[in-house]
């Protein structure tokens, strides 16, 4: 009889930080204390708090160690698992209160999430079929070929109110809509898991965690509008998910829960994986079809949309791997309970992959609506080093800034279009003071640059001469009249790009001139970049007063600018300056500022 | 970006032919599946070859044009090998004014390759990087995950000697 089970995060985060030696440790260590037939490891998927990994939960308890070391490994097992004595000092110290544990929802990065698309992300071995149909796996396959008809599916998700969460958040339901009717030989279902937004790993995630409820929700989706085949196009960089994918995919064919007439009830539906190969652009619907069918991941134009013409010529409805996530679950509980969280036009809850300069990083699932300060304040935990919030990127390349004026903006689809930002796939990347705006316009420009396809000449050239006037400006040679030109090109892009990328490229920019253009305006009149980022626009000054003499600078400084005899003020050459800071890291009395 | 080109002659062994075959055997019924066939390929020679791109063509019956343009389009695909021992020298300003320059001129010279390029026996291959943020310690240059840096063009004699005679 178990009468305790290990569970270790096995996402990719908490693999980076070695849980997999972890979970070795712990299995041999038990082994050793013979509790072998007592305590059950479980590797799950990711729980989301990245920033503390490796981190791993034991029940019936539910303590929560983090940023476990393998050295920690025979203590937990002698202490907490054979005597029941648990470590306190290895617990996440949120849960700690006083003599008091708390359970893990009640901390502060937990306690206002809903996880409908995360629900089984770390509570179940993503591995293990059964483990998904204990937490009623494929009841809502089975519920949809034994009570519903494929236009009852499409009128509950319709009802729910879902949204595509990969970036546009267009009715999923609709697409089903407009996708059904379509007569062809062959329709098809494909999931998008092509994640590309530097920042957001909420898609991996999923696969990594959850991976039969991508294979049950394509199932759906496919017996709604009448397809019998499905892709799933993931990026060949996320390894484990592909590989984890591939098993529930294996093992729900096995189960007679993909393949030919599925649970008796006639209808028939397989899936494979296609690896992409490293391209952004195929992130958008169309160039993943072009991919999918063996091609350059260019985009086509629309119409004829997919929903008509879609992947090898046949009506398509391609989702994101989030969307999907959330299908099984609405069937089981309904359109009215979906739509009774979130706000009047976007319905549900969104994940959030939270990075940047604020405290947990990681992967948070709040309802539509929830305030940016109540994600980045409380659920955040804060800005470190008590610096002042600035704004959060959301949307990543494609999307822009919420300054912190409008900290307390309601966040879904709709109100962040209202002020120029996108909810994207749901990267929230959080800037402080330290953060340069003009150069954060910068850093998205030069990766659309990079990936850009090629196909169009908007994108293709645009881009570039956009980026091209942001280094001119950072680089302090700019004039009034380049943020004009700057703003011009940015609305003439947007209006004759071919796709979606190129089509937002621009947001970065049109997003930072509008909230933060005395930013802009400080780098060409005053030649200075308010944040002290613009290396070309600073330079390190020693204060002669705080100044003891050491020659710490001077030694460490890699190109011979800083002089000065020893317990004399030093000074630094601008001139021979190359801005790495060394110096200001290296000085010990704080006598070095960039101005 | 324009991808470089090995000029390195195509050494593949009857072997890995035999697999590649066996690869494209089992797709090559079905053209939408080729940017497999070309991940199996690189996966067995390590890159792609023209000779390689040219198998998988006749094998797929697709054109030449078509497997080299996917192999240009997509980042993962790479036309020129890697080697065991990936050296990367760091290019930011700090170590470009100390001198590394200088230092990947030594390695260009010592092993007779250019940049992004590999050696014949496969050992080593060259690049150059934007800047690592070890402005302390420059120049700076990685050997795979090992870090060396404070190198003048004399250290690197002996850090590929350490390498060349390793297995």
């Amino acid at each position: 009889m178990v009468r305790s089970h290990v569970l270790v995060c096995g996402g990719t985060g908490c693999t980076s930080s070695n849980s997999l030696k972890i979970i070795e440790a712990l299995e041999k260590e038990i082994n050793k204390q013979g509790l072998t037939d007592e305590v059950q490891v479980v590797q799950t998927g990711c729980f989301g708090l990245c920033a503390l990994g490796p981190v791993m939960i034991v029940y019936p308890e539910g303590c929560f160690y983090s940023m476990v070391k393998v050295e920690d490994i025979p203590e937990i097992v002698s202490e907490h698992l054979l005597k029941g004595r648990i470590v306190t000092r290895l617990l996440y110290d949120e849960t700690v209160d006083k003599d008091e544990i708390k359970s893990l929802n009640e901390t502060d990065f937990y306690k206002k999430q809903v996880r409908v698309a995360l629900r089984n992300c770390g509570v179940i071995d993503p591995e293990s079929i059964e483990e998904y149909i204990a937490y009623d796996g494929y009841m809502a396959l089975a519920k949809c070929l034994t009570e519903y008809t494929p236009e009852q599916v499409i009128k509950i998700v319709t009802d729910s109110g879902l949204r595509g969460r990969g970036g546009g958040g267009f009715p999923t339901g609709r697409k089903w809509a407009l996708t059904a009717p379509n007569k062809a030989p062959q329709k098809y279902v494909v999931c998008n898991a092509d994640e590309g937004d530097p920042g957001a790993f909420m898609d991996r995630s999923v696969l990594e965690g959850d991976p039969h409820a991508i294979v049950e929700s394509m199932a759906i989706a496919g017996y709604a509008i009448g397809a019998t085949k499905g892709f799933v196009y993931v990026r060949a960089e996320y390894p484990i998910a592909v590989k984890r994918l591939q098993i529930a995919i294996d093992k729900a064919r096995d189960h007679g829960l993909l393949g030919k007439n599925i649970l008796g009830s006639g209808f028939d539906f397989d899936m494979e994986i296609r690896l992409g190969a490293g391209a952004f652009v195929c992130g958008e619907e169309t160039a993943l079809m072009t991919s999918i069918e063996g091609n350059r991941g260019e985009p086509r134009p629309r119409p004829p949309y997919p929903a008509v013409k879609g992947l090898f010529g046949m009506p398509t409805v391609e989702n994101n791997v989030e969307t999907l996530a959330n299908i099984p679950q609405i069937i089981l509980r309904g359109a009215e309970w979906f739509s009774s969280m979130g706000t009047e036009k976007s319905k549900g809850t969104k994940v959030f992959a939270l990075g940047g300069k604020i405290k947990h990083t990681g992967l948070v699932e709040i309802p539509m609506g929830t305030t940016l300060r109540e994600i980045v304040e409380e659920i955040g935990g804060g800005i470190p080093g008590g610096k002042k919030f600035k704004a959060a990127q959301t949307g990543g390349p494609s999307g822009g800034c919420i300054p912190a004026e409008l900290i307390d903006t309601e966040i879904d689809y709709d109100n962040l279009i209202k002020i120029g930002c996108m909810m994207g796939s749901g990267g929230l990347i959080v800037m402080d003071e330290d953060t340069c705006m003009v150069d954060i316009a910068k850093f998205f420009l030069e990766f659309t640059v990079d990936e850009s396809c090629g196909k169009c000449t908007p994108c293709r050239v645009g881009t570039k001469r956009l980026l091209e006037k942001l280094e001119k400006i950072t680089s302090g040679n700019g004039t009034m009249h380049d943020i004009d030109e700057l703003e011009e090109l940015c609305y003439f892009i947007k209006e004759n790009s071919l796709c979606g990328l190129g089509q937002t490229a621009p947001n970065p920019v049109l997003s930072t001139l509008r909230f933060f253009r005395d930013e802009y305006i400080a780098h060409v009149k005053d030649k200075k970049c308010p944040a002290g980022v613009c290396k070309s626009l600073l330079s390190y000054v020693i204060i002669a007063d705080k100044c003891k003499g050491c020659t710490a600078c001077a030694r460490v400084c890699p190109v011979g600018a800083i002089s000065g005899s020893v317990k004399q003020p030093h000074i630094i050459d601008d001139s021979k300056c190359i801005k790495c800071g060394a110096c200001m890291e290296k000085c010990k009395f704080g006598a070095i500022v960039k101005q | 970006m324009q991808k470089k080109i090995s000029k390195i002659p195509f050494k593949g062994t009857a072997e890995q032919e035999q697999k590649l075959k066996g690869v494209i055997d089992k797709y090559c019924d079905d053209q939408s599946r080729l940017m497999m066939v070309m991940q199996e390929a690189q996966d067995i020679y390590g890159y792609l070859p023209f000779e390689v791109q040219q198998m998988i063509a006749d094998g797929m019956n697709v054109p030449l044009e078509k497997v080299y343009g996917i192999a240009t389009f997509y980042s993962q695909f790479s036309l020129s090998p890697k080697g065991d021992y990936d050296i990367s020298v760091c290019m930011g300003t700090a170590c470009y004014v100390k001198g590394a320059g200088e230092i990947f001129e030594r390695i260009s010279q010592k092993l007779g390759i250019g940049a992004d390029e590999c050696t014949e026996d496969g050992k080593f291959s060259i690049t150059s990087c934007r800047c690592i943020g070890a402005c302390g310690l420059a120049p700076v240059m990685t050997v795979n995950e090992d870090v060396y840096g404070r190198l003048t063009p004399d250290d690197v004699d002996d850090i590929l000697a350490k390498y060349a005679n390793k297995a």
